[in-house]
């Protein structure tokens, strides 16, 4: 009787599923329903049971064998190194033109134009030394939660609740409208959370709410290389500065943070600490390491030569969520926006906090470092960006 | 940022606007959801009683706990507390002898079935529980009766002001208890706290905390944001409207609340007599509660009104991250009423409260493919912490001297000086000792500076081995084309550098070689990937190293200037005696200057 009563759930779930098992032992071949596709099936899923015991053993092996090389703290190395003076960091310009949330910039090679994007669908250029608005978009769609600038300075990409990235080229001509010469790139079949240019103008990387990465062609539109393997929203990701290398690192909800291989879409290391949602990710200068920012109020520091984290930037008083971090240029400090409107300046090698910073009046969304390392940009709720040096 | 309060308060308005009209739509909504509706009816009806029985009995025993404790108080001043609120309520019974409540409602009025279990929700490790959970940590040692704040009643004329801290006390015991060294910052977060809901100034709608004496509330869990409360525009009507018929100073309407009645009216007028029902209901409820009880709700209710429909101007704390709106709470409860109202043809599922199908689940293949990527996890071979600790201590320490945030830039940094001189320089064919000394850090940085490029290339072309610098700029440039040219640039770059007889022949070992005409077959921007790393390899162990060796990258290194050393020398000295007499004097010593 129980093997009757096996065969009726197993039934349905066959007729459901449309693969080739292969068991870890044999080859399963559909046929038509017959008692030995139902104790097959039931073989199924106790192989299954069977793989996760083997994933799990594996995972602790693997932590077993990290740890033995686990031999010292970075902070404790670092107390040898002499320690930073007083910081004076406070807003130098503050842009005001946008009528929502901002929620995404970037800069501009020349390391003084940047470009914006927010929830009411408008993408502006500035020349922030100026504070001059230089180019003004109305995307057809609210929340632009992405947006990246050419490394031409020629053009900028952006996209959001479309579940698109678009590129615009920037005309010299003012009165030119941009919305016109708009080239549609990338599909996604959710939200697009952040998107960045490679190397050239040519291919874009982009990150989306409906779990995947992908690599495309301006030009062309066409897919290149799409990464599959985060199990719920990406939302953030960073080209790898290397000028040989073709890897990124991209976090998302699943609390996972994973580094992908370009070339063939496949996830090369993957580092899983945080407890929740990790909401911006960006390397260290020199690309040996990364650090994160996540909705537990901790941001990370994970080396890819050691295969793990190996600081973590916390304080019992900050309790709100980092939306984005950025390395200062040479990596010795790490800049925090945060949900509580503050930013935190973080010691990277001592792990202790240099400065609080306040200005803004509600949540920091974005933050990012200039190119050379001068100033960092910070967009905010209050629907302004900040330049803080 | 005059006019950001402005287009607040006129967003809120409006935001206020359209949910008025929301409503007035779904009040036509189809008979599918009146049996739910009933259904849920019932249940509200059913928790409404249960919680003013619990309610009630902690009434009870708050009341008789109290009673002993603070008789004494109360024996001292009997007839101030009655004399302070003539317009009470004759059929108010006699508990004007019961003694105020000094602790708020705390832990047992949590909300029952409605805001979904405790334990075991997926949705309760959203990251707005992930905060609401830390507030109400921080909120619960904070009354806690041994190392929290002694909550007070404080007497003040001829009232008393029950249940009470000052925003002193909670900016030092932040300070002491967090280990927070500023109170700037712990007033900040205190503040935080205040405008999520949990604490809130007595006699103010705008909920900041001041570290003065200022009087201070802690909200009832009932109201706590964790319930995922979206109160509905019935509900604020009913508040708005139960504050007017009830005539005491304390809860009076504030021009913006009764602009918001007003319009509430115009909006509902179909519907407003059953509004004034129920807020008529509420005063009747209210009204049985004990005086010094009813003191503290209203004023908890309140501050949950100031969290829900902030003041204009203020920030709106109840908004949310639309990425992560998939994975709230209460993903199919319909909304939940403050005052336990249903009404037919109201009630709407929230729309953004949509199934989540948030993480994928585990297949077998799934599983297949993690086994594998361990399996080559547990091959690699990583590095000792304390050598990477040394590695990333050694690049931070080289580039200190190029990080602006950490090194004074010469001549300023343009942010703060509001000179971009530093930025002309950079662009210029300027090569500063600093800029120069950057290319001996790796064969990496070399390559990135145009300048340093084109210096590696002519050394390499005096040399008669610039081919090797010229291939890997090549398969560079293919890696960057449009994909529709990578095919004919990937064949062009074979012809020219590794083809029978080319023209800037490279030397690639044989296995390479193959490698990389077999990828030809099907050209793309990563056939050159092998033969690129290999020749990076050649160049950064021999050319590399010889062109730091050589004289024309050490005379630049050493700023040593052939013909024009004079001009050099000057251009130098000028700089010292600028920045000397910057940090002097801020003016430029010109008597330094014309002496040399």
């Amino acid at each position: 009787q129980k093997v009757l009563v096996e065969l009726k759930i197993t039934f349905s779930q066959c007729s459901k599923n449309e693969r080739n098992y292969k068991t870890t032992s044999r080859k399963y071949m559909r046929s038509p329903l017959s008692p030995e596709m139902a104790t097959q099936e039931v073989q199924l899923n106790e192989t299954l049971a069977h793989l996760k015991t083997e994933s799990e053993n594996l995972k602790s092996k693997l932590e077993e064998e990290r740890a033995k090389l686990h031999d010292v703290e970075l902070h404790q190395v670092a107390e040898k190194v002499e320690g930073l003076g007083q910081f004076i960091m406070k807003t130098r310009r503050t842009l005001k033109g946008h009528g929502n949330k901002v929620l995404c910039m970037d800069w501009c090679k020349d390391k003084r134009r940047i470009v914006s994007s927010s929830q009411d669908g408008k993408v502006i250029v500035w020349d922030a030394f100026t504070t001059n608005k230089e180019h003004a978009v109305t995307m057809p769609c609210t929340w632009v939660m992405a947006c990246a600038y050419a490394p031409s300075g020629c053009a900028v990409a952006c996209g959001g609740l479309d579940n698109k990235c678009s590129v615009y080229p920037l005309s010299l001509d003012k009165n030119e409208n941009l919305a016109a010469k708009k080239k549609s790139v990338a599909m996604h079949t959710n939200y697009l959370s952040a998107c960045s240019f490679t190397n050239s103008d040519m291919q874009i990387l982009t990150s989306s709410g409906d779990g995947t990465c992908a690599l495309w062609d301006v030009e062309s539109g066409q897919l290149l290389q799409s990464f599959h393997g985060h199990a719920a929203d990406v939302l953030c990701l960073d080209l790898a500065p290397s000028e040989t290398g073709n890897t990124f690192v991209s976090g998302g909800c699943d609390k996972k943070a994973n580094v992908w291989d370009m070339r063939s879409g496949q996830c090369i290391q993957s580092f899983e600490t945080h407890e929740s949602d990790i909401n911006s990710v960006r390397y260290y200068p020199s690309g040996d390491a990364f650090a994160s920012g996540s909705d537990d109020a901790t941001c990370r520091l994970y080396d890819l030569r050691a295969d793990r984290e190996v600081a973590i930037y916390s304080k019992e008083s900050i309790i709100f969520g980092v939306s984005s971090v950025d390395f200062s240029l040479s990596g010795r400090l790490l800049f925090g926006g945060y949900n509580d409107y503050t930013i935190n300046v973080w010691d990277v090698l001592k792990g202790t906090r240099v400065s609080i910073l306040f200005g803004h009046e509600n949540r920091v969304s974005t933050l990012r470092v200039s190119p050379d390392g001068t100033a960092f940009c910070t967009g905010s709720w209050d629907h302004t960006l900040r330049i803080w040096a | 940022m005059a006019e950001a309060p402005q287009q607040e308060q006129q967003e809120q308005q409006e935001q206020l606007l359209v949910q008025i009209e929301q409503e007035q739509q779904q009040e036509h909504q189809p008979e599918l959801v009146q049996e739910q509706q009933q259904e849920e009816q019932q249940e509200e009806q059913q928790e409404q009683r249960q919680e003013e029985q619990e309610e009630h009995q902690l009434d009870q025993q708050n009341k008789e706990e109290e009673e002993q404790v603070e008789q004494e108080e109360e024996e001292e001043q009997p007839s101030s507390s009655e004399a302070s609120e003539p317009d009470e309520e004759p059929e108010e019974p006699k508990e004007s002898a019961q003694m105020p409540r000094s602790r708020p409602l705390l832990s047992t009025r949590s909300m029952s079935s409605g805001g979904g279990g405790g334990g075991g929700d997926p949705a309760d490790d959203s990251p707005n529980m992930i905060v609401y959970k830390k507030i109400e940590d921080i909120i619960t040692r904070i009354q806690d009766e041994t190392d929290g704040i002694p909550i007070r009643t404080v007497k003040s004329f001829m009232t008393k002001i029950p249940s009470v801290v000052t925003g002193a006390d909670i900016v030092t015991w932040l300070m002491r208890n967090l280990s927070i060294d500023d109170a700037a910052e712990a007033m900040h977060l205190g503040s935080q706290i205040a405008a999520q809901g949990y604490i809130f100034p007595i006699s103010d709608h705008t909920l900041t905390l001041k570290d003065d004496g200022t009087f201070y509330r802690f909200q009832a869990p009932y109201f706590w944001p964790s319930h995922c409360w979206e109160p509905e525009n019935t509900d604020y009507a009913i508040y708005l409207c139960k504050r007017t018929m009830q005539n005491k100073t304390r809860l009076e309407l504030a021009d913006y609340e009764a602009e918001n009645l007003a319009r509430l009216q115009r909006a509902f007028a179909r519907k407003w007599e059953f509004i004034y029902m129920q807020a008529e209901a509420q005063v009747k409820i209210d009204r049985k509660k004990e005086k010094t009880e009813r003191k503290i709700l209203d004023s908890q209710e309140r501050a949950f009104w100031d969290v829900y429909r902030p003041v204009p101007g203020s920030v709106n704390t109840t908004e949310m991250d639309i990425r992560k709106c998939r994975r709230i709470k209460n993903p199919h409860r319909v909304k939940k009423s403050v005052y336990g109202v249903t009404e037919e043809g109201t009630q709407s599922q929230s729309p953004i409260h949509t199934p989540s199908h948030h993480c994928r689940k585990g297949t077998k293949e799934d599983v297949e493919k993690e086994i594998l990527f361990l399996n080559t996890q547990l091959d690699r071979h990583c590095m000792k912490m304390s050598k990477v600790a040394e590695s990333l201590m050694s690049y931070t320490e080289q580039y200190l001297e190029y990080d602006p945030f950490v090194t004074p830039l010469e001549p300023s940094n343009p942010w703060t000086s509001d000179d971009p001189s530093f930025w002309d320089l950079e662009t210029s064919k300027e090569t500063s000792q600093q800029r120069v000394k950057k290319w001996g850090f790796s064969l990496e940085e070399a390559l990135k500076d145009p300048l340093g490029r084109d210096l590696f290339l002519k050394f390499l072309e005096s040399e008669f081995s610039s081919e090797n610098l010229r291939f890997w700029l090549a398969v560079q440039h293919l890696k960057r084309m449009p994909q529709q040219e990578v095919a004919q640039r990937a064949q062009d770059i074979w012809a020219e550098f590794l083809a029978e007889g080319a023209p800037s022949s490279i030397n690639l070992d044989s296995h390479s070689y193959e490698r990389t005409s077999q990828n030809l077959k099907d050209p793309g921007r990563y056939s050159y990937e092998d033969a690129q790393a290999h020749i990076y390899k050649l160049m950064k162990s021999d050319s590399y190293a010889r062109f730091l060796r050589s004289n024309v990258y050490q005379d630049l290194l050493m700023a040593r200037k052939k013909p024009e050393t004079e001009q050099g020398r000057r251009t130098s000295l000028e700089k010292f005696t600028r920045s000397v007499g910057k940090s002097l004097t801020g003016k430029r010593l010109t008597g330094l200057m014309q002496s040399s």
